[in-house]
């Protein structure tokens, strides 16, 4: 438990400690040479049909980031999530496409949070070697990301389920080897693990505003075994509350990536005022810009500290609604700031912001796509007050 | 409490502290206050009577050296580290005891002499603030320095060989009426640059001619007062640092009270929260449940999100300066908290509604009417030690790095 949200048990560690600032300059040296912001405008106009680098993905494998917080005896470092936020923000930085938090945080967090042993054993190692990539079905057109809205469902037949229904915004859909998808099991939510291959299953690969690949993946008739329920079928009883939990550690985990493209964005704002010379002295000497850039470097901070808070609590909270509320004030905090920051990025550069040839206005594209990903302010606000009894 | 992977000295610290506030700290002050840097005891010679036990916690403390925990011993605190400070801090919280003794001594002027003071300055008012026998007031703004503070004029010209004499007036001394001793930045040079010819000079408040006189506020009676000084004789010795080199000193003071006022509206943890909670259930006459009014619900949610990320900040930052990590993070908190604290009161008053438009006698709770008060109150908090403009521009050039403008 947090003592800051709830009763006064603990105080949260909220600083890295060596090893772990040592693994953010590992992370940060690596982005910086290997995933200019700029690749993105060559993915999209080049129409890359993988949408990302393979090459980065199986280099991030190697140095071990993708298993960073995957246990050890399948593969993994066996480190916190907290750490593996710490990649994440660097990653953020530079707004990398690689399916990072399809596989990273939804995937392999399902599997952590539901898989059974079995599943768990096959799949996280094929994750953390970088082989294989794992998303999640959740949303459909209506449902605004809360799958109980859905209307997916599983029936079940002689010898497992069949699956029908019509999933959006599916992260890395069109490369995914294996996709976790929501569906009604009657009145119970159920996480069903479905090959991509299977015969009836269609997806149609999305151009993203914020260039990071989805998909619709489309269900008719899929036929699954019952090993395909995540946790086996006593999984059926919880496969709600999985899902509740994995989309916490992905607003967690998104906000960390928020946080690294949210500083990038400031950093790179503020040379730009101090290099920039108009009326014989440079933009950032003038009031009007100097304290409405004060006020984002606030924001920053405060986003920053709800981020650690959150990612930290994942590792010492067993109480899944203390992660709860320490997602939605972290999503919320790092929403508001990376919008904030990444809107008067562009106002303070001025016309060369609103050019595709300069990187800034990608950042206002993933502020906007990660404003409305994993739930709105407005819906993470009453989740909030819902959590606190009010 | 405990803190994930503290060490087993600070573990072994912190059950050491929790046992002697439960073995001598008074039990009737259990429960009884947040304990914020103003929430307590003030001291000083001129203080009304206070409650036997709020003088025994005290005295218990102080025979520890812990009304001022980091403070070296000869100076009569506890010589401890902040980490083992924060420990003392944590444990007062989980029994809701009050600081022994608290004021401008400990987050102002005590801190500053113990920078720039000299040794026998330090000996003599450190004790007296550990001990609080001396109660201290600011001197700092005056009619024509407020947020452009190195205008002060007050002025201080020798007077012999060993004294000065100080002329003019100073405002804003909160608590002037109360208070034993201020400090005050004077003017000793008129003709260096602003900067350049001030002093800082401590001065003793019943020396002949310093009369203080109390200010009226728009949310009605204040602490504030201003205080006017005539003829004053101060001794030579009385001058913290260089004469004429007061303004570094001033700067350094101002750099504590900015990290006073910031934990002091880092309340406890939840308070917010659990008083705008209070305040929509009963002005929504919502006694459970989910709150009625959705818009009114996002905006409670909104501010207490902001305090819950606040609060964090805190902490994080006494992380990081615990760890010896850069410290410049600190300068944002005395707009943060500021500005959230005007924000909880403007949810608090949308909250009541007309309930919240009454000002004095019947017709009105005595609830509602305080809080009207504060949320007039908290308007200052974004002009007081330093305006959020001032804050802004600090931020601005010396943690951001932006140009100054060309005059």
């Amino acid at each position: 438990m947090s003592g800051v949200i709830s009763n006064g048990q603990e105080t949260l560690r909220l600083v890295l400690d060596e090893q772990q600032q040592m693994l953010r300059s590992t992370v940060r040296q690596f982005v910086d040479q290997h995933a200019p912001v700029g690749r993105l405008r060559t993915l999209r106009d080049s129409r890359d049909a993988r949408g990302f680098s393979a090459d980065i993905w199986r280099d991030m494998a190697g140095l071990g980031w993708l298993g960073i917080q995957l246990p050890e005896e399948h593969d993994g470092l066996g480190l916190g999530f907290f750490d593996l936020a710490v990649v994440l923000e660097q990653c953020g930085r530079r707004l990398m496409p690689e399916p990072l938090v399809s596989t990273l945080l939804l995937g392999a967090q399902a599997l952590l949070l539901g898989g059974d042993e079995a599943q768990r054993a096959t799949l996280l190692p094929a994750i953390a070697g970088g082989e294989k990539l794992v998303t999640l079905a959740f949303d459909e057109r209506g449902a605004r990301g809360d799958a109980r809205r859905g209307k997916a469902s599983a029936s079940r037949v002689e010898g497992g389920f069949v699956l029908n229904g019509i999933k959006t915004g599916v992260l890395d859909a069109h490369v995914a080897d294996l996709l976790v998808v929501s569906a009604k099991v009657g009145h119970t939510l159920g996480l069903f693990l479905v090959d991509p291959a299977s015969p009836g299953v269609k997806v149609t690969r999305h151009v993203a505003l914020d260039l990071r690949n989805a998909g619709t993946v489309t269900l008719a008739d899929v036929r699954v075994g019952p090993e395909a329920v995540l946790g086996g079928l006593d999984g059926l009883a919880y496969g709600g509350a999985v899902l509740d939990r994995v989309l916490d550690r992905a607003r967690i985990g998104l906000a960390a990536e928020m946080l690294g493209a949210m500083e990038q964005a400031f950093e790179d704002t503020m040379a730009y005022l101090k290099e920039r010379v108009q009326f014989d002295r440079p933009l950032g000497s003038f009031q009007a810009l100097q304290h409405r850039a004060a006020r984002l470097y606030t924001s920053i901070a405060l986003a920053r500290s709800a981020v650690l808070a959150a990612a930290r609590t994942v590792d010492t909270s067993t109480d899944p609604r203390e992660v709860a509320k320490l997602a939605a004030l972290a999503k919320v905090r790092a929403s508001e700031a990376f919008y904030d920051v990444a809107r008067e990025a562009i106002q303070m550069h001025g016309g060369i912001g609103m050019t595709d040839e300069h990187d800034i206005g990608f950042y206002l594209k993933r502020a906007q796509t990660t404003l409305v990903s994993f739930g709105t302010n407005d819906e993470l606000r009453a989740r909030w007050a819902e959590l606190n009894g009010y | 409490m405990t803190e994930a992977g503290e060490s087993a000295e600070l573990r072994e610290f912190r059950a050491e502290m929790r046992a002697f506030m439960l073995e001598q700290a008074p039990v009737s002050l259990r429960g009884t206050s947040p304990s914020g840097p103003f929430d307590g005891y003030w001291g000083g010679k001129l203080h009304p009577p206070v409650d036997p036990d709020v003088l025994r916690w005290r005295d218990v403390a102080l025979a520890r050296g812990l009304t001022a925990p980091t403070w070296a011993k000869p100076y009569g605190g506890a010589g401890l580290t902040y980490e083992h400070a924060k420990v003392f801090y944590d444990e007062m919280r989980v029994l809701g005891l009050p600081r022994p003794v608290v004021g401008f001594g400990f987050a102002m002027i005590g801190p500053t002499l113990l920078q720039f003071g000299n040794e026998a300055q330090k000996r003599e008012h450190l004790p007296k603030i550990c001990a609080g026998e001396v109660r201290w007031c600011q001197g700092y703004s005056e009619p024509n320095a407020g947020s452009d503070l190195a205008n002060v004029q007050l002025s201080c010209e020798p007077d012999g060989d060993e004294h000065f004499i100080l002329n003019g007036q100073k405002v804003w001394t909160s608590h002037a009426d109360r208070s034993d001793w201020i400090f005050c930045l004077v003017r000793s040079d008129r003709r260096a640059k602003k900067q350049s010819g001030i002093t800082f000079i401590l001065v003793d408040m019943r020396s002949a001619g310093v009369t203080p006189r109390k200010i009226e506020l728009i949310s009605g009676a204040s602490p504030f007062c201003e205080t006017f000084f005539e003829n004053v004789r101060v001794p030579r010795a009385n001058v913290v640092g260089e004469i004429n080199a007061g303004w570094t000193v001033a700067k350094a003071l101002l750099g504590h009270e900015r990290a006073m006022i910031g934990q002091s509206i880092g309340r406890d943890p939840g308070s917010t929260q659990r008083e705008l909670v209070h305040l929509a259930r009963k002005h929504l006459d919502a006694p459970e449940g989910p709150l009625p009014d959705p818009l009114l619900r996002d905006r409670v949610a909104a501010v207490s999100m902001e305090e819950a990320a606040f609060q964090l900040t805190l902490d994080r930052l006494a992380q990081t300066r615990a760890a010896g990590g850069p410290g410049h993070e600190s300068s944002i908190m005395k707009i943060v908290a500021t500005e959230l604290k005007q924000r909880r009161f403007e949810a608090g008053m949308a909250l009541a509604g007309a309930e919240g438009l009454g000002w004095e006698g019947d017709g009105f709770d005595a609830e509602d009417l305080a809080y009207t008060r504060e949320w007039l109150r908290s308007r200052a908090n974004t002009i007081e030690g330093g305006s959020s403009e001032i804050q802004l521009n600090i931020i601005a050039k010396q943690v951001l790095g932006l140009p100054e403008a060309k005059g």
